[in-house]
């Protein structure tokens, strides 16, 4: 009998398939561990048992009709609650949208949906992606399923606990600055984002639209595989959606690692990384070295100026897009005020947290009337630089390594004091989504029992390869296959 | 540069949000160690460099001049504050 909470989503659709198991089952599986877990974790803020079972009733009538369906239908899934799905609450973790019904769906989900996957319900995340740690959530922080006392990272935080504590088999993520690959990495879980442009931002509530990219969280590189195959692909109504032919990101896994150069950045092997990180990170190279690969130094020169530089564009970006939230057409309007004017600065006031009010206040003052240059335009400039390092040090090797995180999990309240403290979180991500380039984080080790990610880089496109690579590694190694122990099956 | 609690108010005004005087000096100091923060970016040489927009250098792709929306109106609006036959309602702006 296969275990069904832990199987991946390649077990999962053959067991559908022969029917060891229906979609209603499996769905019911889920929903029940998660009325049973959720309320520790908080890492659901709607949970639909009757929008989901009649989806898996679909999904069975598709599986039992024969020819071909996807290897996805009849699976459930969680959705980050950044993306609109129709006649689900879509509340982005904030007050602002706490009541908002999202009238159409996301691109993912409408794919995810053609392909017959069942929705199980949508996850907390910090406010508008705003943040690290999911602290920032007007819903309430989730807890790290490995330790209830840690943050489980953001801002992808109840997707990354959701699937580590096997309330859900995958879920979607978004990563602006580190969203998926820093929650995966402190949940011990893989996640992918992809290239910028390869899955369509359609519906996916916008934070900072030149770095926003969604994709797949789940326990195995394999997984992130397939369903990245779901996610991806050409949407005209996502302005810088990439009209590339399909790709099977499956294509690659258990291809040999055999002269694959491993390009390890010098700046992200200095100071500041734990050393139990530094211990888990060295270990996994030493196996990738076994596995037939080689590694080589390589710089990043500017690499130290991505935190910065991103919190200049981000912000800026971010006020621009949440300038949309005026309690006019959608959102939280206030119940008291003098005028338009008034109703503006009232409703914004109550809607948005203090996370997301300072990143609007930092990008309305960079984008002001005599600041713009020094701020923004530099910081443009700064990111050309950073974005070039990158192709530089692609030149002599395939993938890029090091550590995800400087840290594993923290406790709640560590960091949330200073901003600046928690944006450094980020440290070894945001250079990526500022280059566009996809990156990913997979389990690899532990420091004081918390779970440590181990960071890949590709060239633009190299998706596929990086899956291949830390699949190899998954088939030598088992930490993606541990879970925590409070939420075992 | 550090700013001041009237700097504070004028973005705050050109932001929309309102911000009490007992935020205030909190918001202040908050933002100026951001921008402290990010002062570093102002040591760097950026000359020739070609400021960088998007992640992937793509040209703008364009469309057909067609119409390729349904009319939802009444879905769209029933997420709305508050709206009439099919208006938005606002506080009056002209007298």
């Amino acid at each position: 009998m296969t275990d069904f909470v832990n199987a991946g989503l390649r077990e999962l659709g053959a067991a559908l398939a022969q029917k060891q198991i229906s979609s209603v089952e499996l769905t019911t599986l889920f929903l029940d561990r998660i009325e049973k877990f959720n309320p520790t974790l908080n890492a659901f803020v709607s949970v639909g048992r009757d929008q989901a079972l009649a989806a898996a009733q679909a999904a069975d009538r598709k599986l039992g009709a024969g020819g071909t369906v996807s290897p996805l239908c009849g699976i459930p899934l969680a959705h980050k609650d950044i993306f609109c799905a129709e006649g689900w609450r879509t509340t982005c973790g904030s007050k602002m949208l706490a009541d908002f019904v999202a009238p159409y769906d996301a691109h993912v989900v409408e794919l995810l949906n053609a392909a017959g996957m069942v929705t199980l319900g949508k996850c907390n995340m910090d406010e508008f992606a705003m943040g690290s740690s999911n602290e920032t959530s007007f819903f309430g922080p989730v807890k790290n399923p490995w330790d209830t006392a840690c943050v489980p990272g953001g801002s992808s935080g109840g997707s990354a606990a959701a699937v580590a504590a096997r309330l859900a088999p995958v879920a979607t993520g978004t990563d602006t600055g580190g969203s998926i690959r820093q929650p995966a990495a402190l949940c011990g879980l893989s996640g992918l984002k992809p290239t910028y442009g390869v899955v369509s931002r359609y519906g996916m509530i916008a934070f900072a639209s030149s770095l926003d990219q969604g994709g797949p969280m789940a326990r195995s590189a394999e997984d992130c595989a397939l369903l990245l195959n779901g996610m991806a692909g050409f949407d005209p109504r996502d302005s810088t959606s990439l009209e590339r032919p399909t790709e099977d990101y499956c294509r690659d896994l258990g291809k040999p690692l055999d002269g694959l150069r491993i390009g390890l950045p010098r700046e992200f092997f200095g100071a500041g990384m734990d050393a139990g990180v530094r211990a888990a990170v060295e270990t996994a190279l030493a196996e990738y070295r076994k596995l037939g690969a080689t590694t080589v130094e390589v710089s990043l020169p500017n690499s130290g100026l991505s935190v910065p530089a991103y919190y200049v564009i981000a912000p800026a970006e971010a006020s621009s897009n949440l300038s949309r939230f005026d309690g006019v057409r959608y959102g939280h309007r206030a119940a008291d005020y003098a005028d338009l004017n008034d109703m503006y600065a009232k409703s914004r006031a109550e809607g948005f947290g203090a996370e997301v009010k300072r990143r609007i206040l930092i990008g309305t003052y960079v984008l002001s009337h005599g600041y713009y240059d020094a701020y923004y335009l530099k910081a443009q400039k700064i990111r050309r630089l950073i974005a070039a390092d990158f192709q530089e040090a692609f030149k002599s090797c395939d993938v890029i390594m090091g550590p995800t995180a400087p840290s594993v999990a923290f406790p709640f309240g560590a960091k949330s004091a200073d901003p600046v403290q928690m944006y450094l979180s980020d440290i070894y991500t945001i250079a990526v989504n500022l280059a566009g380039l996809p990156g990913m984080s997979i389990p690899c080790g532990f420091d004081k029992d918390l779970p440590v990610g181990l960071q890949i880089v590709g060239p633009w496109f190299g998706e596929a390869k990086m899956l291949g690579v830390a699949h190899r590694f998954q088939q030598a190694t088992d930490w993606h296959r541990r879970a925590p122990a409070a939420f075992a099956a | 540069m550090s700013l001041s609690l009237d700097d504070v108010s004028r973005i705050a005004r050109l932001a929309r949000i309102e911000i009490s005087s007992a935020e205030a000096e909190h918001t202040r100091a908050q933002l100026n160690g951001i921008l402290a923060f990010v002062e570093q970016l102002q040591a760097v040489n950026t000359d020739g460099i070609e400021p960088m927009a998007h992640a992937v250098d793509v040209v703008q792709r364009l469309r057909a001049d067609a119409v390729t929306e349904a009319d939802r109106r009444d879905a769209f609006q029933a997420v709305a504050p508050e709206t009439e036959a099919g208006l938005y309602l606002v506080p009056k702006v002209i007298e």
